[in-house]
């Protein structure tokens, strides 16, 4: 169990490595996670390159009114989250239209959506009449009782919307970069849109079920936003989006296991603490290249004076 | 037996006109300035900000406004001219919400036992019918205060929303308004989230905005549309969760904003479409 005191974390690494995949409950948390971490970071690096944050976020808190209202029907909760996260993309995939004739309207119907969904998801809740804790679980995720069925489903997930992403993933990021110039070279840019969010909604849906509906966000957002911020070579920070995100998620976990506290508060911390690391570096390289220039051209104008 | 015999009844209308108007104003510049997003980050640092004062044993409403204005005006900060671009916006506020989580946890473990989930959902989803009178006379006059300030920076707020660049050329402190703006909608927040919840204002802010919109292209008529469209639709949820008390009132009242709004979408889809046809047409 994360948390007993049972498991005592030491400062051999390896010893508490061992210790921790003496569970298969932890192994199976160790594979979900790495499965979510690769899918999360390659959706959510499209989902910073085109700016759909809000899209993104409002989509990933679909899944919570999927769960709740599959709970309230008896089904399995991975259909409600299906049903729910991929109906969201539409709507606002629709509402994404040329016609609309300002981002404004556009975000005004992605608010309303998200304010409705998660009003649903109170109503299922309230309607159940049942247990709170599993709102709680349904929000913030729980890394407990993974089985190996959840894991192989999982997987087949992913790789079902990792090789559409490959699919479509030229012409998108053609289109998401220049979209006008995409448009005139007979890129359908607005399929490749709508395909995109459907695509998100079914990762969120994914991912949802291991994090909870509140901190899918963070693993879609952080390390995209990270690793966007390191380089503007696509290919490499593509790369250094599921890096971050695996390194994030296997940190959290460990963390989370060895103390009382919640998987989604390490996740969120360490992808942050890396994002506002590389704001910082970023910020810092020019400010230390002009000191070092100016350290240089001091020293040449004291060997000048010198030689004279 | 009226329904104004019930005092949690009247308790919760007076609040919800004082918060409706508050968000429906406010709501109208958040769509105008495509800041729906700021609204939605703030929503959940409310979240954080209540649980962070229940962790710590101080007031729940010193915790929601301090952790609200603060951030507004971080976000502010963190973007040029006072706006912050949407990724900056979601790595801060999925990290708030993170810290949240840890705050549910530290809370959840000191008081060992019951009342616990409570605290969350009533955070998430809100309790409008369960606000004493005092605290129903303090969000009405927290709203109409918010409401007022609004108005009173309307108009150069609305220069500097429309063209921004034109409005500092001319001399209007378009950082400044940016600021007291982003404040503003911080107290409408914290207000709002006591009443329907943090993740449920969103609904208020973005709802009648979005619909007076959609009816309306010029700006003091769509204020006027957008905060009567946001009392009404508080009313009409608020009737319908007393009539059908299934109904949790967090839940009618965004589903009678929802309503709303598409109703105003497809009125204005519909026009838009018969101008076109007109035109065509001539």
């Amino acid at each position: 169990m994360p948390g007993n005191a049972a498991w005592s974390i030491s400062w051999n690494v390896v010893r508490d490595i061992q210790e921790m995949w003496s569970l298969p409950s932890m192994v199976n948390a160790y594979r979900a996670g790495t499965i979510i971490a690769v899918t999360a970071g390659v959706v959510g690096w499209f989902m910073v390159l085109r700016r759909q944050t809000f899209a993104g976020h409002t989509i990933s808190l679909a899944g919570f009114p999927g769960a709740a209202g599959a709970v309230l029907l008896g089904i399995a909760s991975g259909y409600g989250y299906f049903g729910f996260c991929v109906a969201a993309a539409l709507v606002i995939a629709y509402g994404a239209r040329p016609g609309n004739r300002e981002p404004a309207n556009e975000s005004a119907l992605t608010g309303v959506v998200q304010a409705f969904v998660l009003a649903c998801g109170m109503l299922f809740v309230s309607l159940y009449g049942g247990f709170l804790n599993q709102v709680d679980n349904l929000l913030f995720g729980s890394i407990l009782g993974i089985t190996d069925g959840d894991v192989i489903l999982l997987a087949a997930v992913a790789v079902a919307v990792l090789g559409a992403m490959a699919a479509i993933g030229r012409p998108l990021l053609f289109a998401s970069v220049d979209p006008d110039v995409a448009r005139a070279r007979g890129v359908p840019v607005r399929l490749l849109g709508a395909l995109f969010l459907v695509l998100l909604g079914a990762a969120t849906a994914e991912v949802s079920q291991i994090t909870g509906s509140l901190l899918v966000f963070a693993l879609l957002v952080m390390p995209a936003a990270t690793a966007q911020i390191i380089t503007a070579r696509p290919g490499l920070s593509l790369l250094l989006t599921v890096l971050i995100g695996l390194v994030v998620t296997w940190a959290g976990f460990a963390f989370a296991f060895f103390t009382i506290y919640p998987i989604g508060f390490y996740i969120t911390t360490f992808a942050f603490g890396a994002y506002v690391l590389a704001y910082l570096v970023r910020g810092a390289g020019p400010v230390l290249a002009a000191r070092v220039s100016r350290l240089r051209s001091a020293n040449d104008a004291a060997r000048a004076a010198s030689a004279v | 037996m009226s329904l104004f015999d019930h005092p949690f009844m009247v308790s919760a209308l007076l609040a919800g006109t004082g918060i409706a108007l508050a968000c429906g104003l406010v709501g109208y510049f958040l769509v105008l300035r495509a800041q729906v997003f700021t609204g939605d980050a703030l929503s959940h640092v409310a979240f954080t900000g209540a649980l962070a004062a229940l962790a710590f044993g101080v007031e729940l409403r010193l915790g929601l406004f301090a952790a609200t204005i603060l951030v507004a005006l971080l976000l502010g900060v963190l973007g040029k001219r006072g706006r912050a671009d949407d990724v900056v916006i979601g790595s801060v506020f999925a990290w708030v919400l993170g810290l949240g989580v840890f705050f549910l946890t530290l809370y959840t473990t000191n008081r060992s036992g019951g009342g616990t989930g409570n605290a969350t959902t009533s955070v998430l989803f809100g309790s409008i019918f369960g606000l004493s009178g005092g605290q129903a006379r303090a969000a009405l006059w927290i709203g109409i205060a918010v409401f007022g300030a609004v108005v009173a920076i309307a108009r150069p707020l609305l220069f500097a929303t429309v063209d921004e660049a034109v409005a500092a050329a001319r001399g209007v402190p378009v950082r400044l308004l940016g600021f007291g703006f982003l404040a503003l909608v911080g107290v409408t927040t914290a207000e709002a989230t006591q009443a329907v919840g943090a993740l449920l204002l969103l609904g208020l802010l973005a709802g009648p905005a979005g619909a007076a919109l959609a009816l309306t292209d010029r700006p003091y008529q769509g204020m006027v549309i957008s905060a009567g469209l946001a009392v009404g639709s508080m009313w009409g949820g608020l009737l319908l969760a007393y009539y059908v008390p299934k109904l949790p009132p967090s839940f009618s009242i965004t589903a009678v904003v929802t309503v709303v709004y598409a109703a105003a979408v497809v009125r204005g889809r519909l026009r838009s479409g018969q101008g076109q046809v007109a035109v065509t047409a001539a």
